[in-house]
């Protein structure tokens, strides 16, 4: 009973970062800000939902493969949004107007 | 008229969040799910309004990391632990997914 809890309390606040970086995705103004609000965001929520998932489970099988999900997603997401942030500059896509500095393209 | 644009935002999302917290009548599952598809549907419209193709790009896969989130819940909820499997097997193929649009969006061919 005590396990439900924690994990259910594990997995509202995943959904509330999940609910807070689609926003974001959907607020911000340029490219670079939505990628750099909405992938932190989500995949922070979706790592506590697994957390979730690993305590109501316990370390069964189904808890060691949440395990392995989180730590897959921990290290591959931010790998993603890095790829896809360098695709966007080498696209051609310009920053917000009211950014202040672009290091990428200071350093080419 | 950008502040009235922010209010009615602002009073729709909540108005909808408290209204599936407090009044409707299901049970807790139920309200998480719908809960994650107020996400999805707002990564949607990331996805049909987008200007740029990057744009499409980043929501793509957002929608794949929630739909990890969606198949870890089920988990829980219907005691079946293979649905994590397919969560597993979802992170893979989103980040290679990802990955191929990022490069393709950089103008390289794949090989390189």
């Amino acid at each position: 009973m005590m396990n439900e809890t924690i994990a259910l309390i594990f997995i509202i606040i995943g959904i509330t970062f999940d609910l807070f970086g689609c926003i974001g995705l959907i607020r911000l103004p340029d490219v670079y800000n939505r990628l750099q609000a909405s992938t932190k965001c989500v995949t922070l929520g979706t790592c506590g939902i697994l957390l979730g998932v690993l305590i109501r489970f316990g370390f069964t099988a189904a808890g060691a493969k949440a395990l392995l999900c989180i730590i897959f997603l921990l290290l591959t997401s931010p790998v993603a949004a890095h790829a896809l942030a360098r695709g966007a500059h080498k696209s051609g896509i310009k920053l917000w107007e009211k950014s202040v500095c672009d290091k990428y393209e200071e350093d080419k | 008229m950008k502040f009235l644009r922010w209010l009615l935002g602002f009073v729709t999302l909540s108005a909808l969040i408290i209204f599936i917290f407090a009044f409707l009548p299901v049970n807790t599952p139920t309200k998480l799910m719908l809960y994650l598809l107020i996400c999805f549907l707002l990564s949607l419209y990331r996805i049909l309004r987008g200007p740029t193709a990057a744009d499409r790009s980043v929501a793509t896969d957002i929608v794949g990391i929630l739909i990890i989130g969606f198949c870890a819940i089920l988990a829980v909820y219907t005691k079946k632990d293979w649905y994590i499997d397919i969560a597993i097997a979802w992170a893979l193929q989103s980040f290679i997914g990802t990955l191929a649009l990022a490069k393709f969006l950089e103008g390289r061919n794949f090989d390189e």
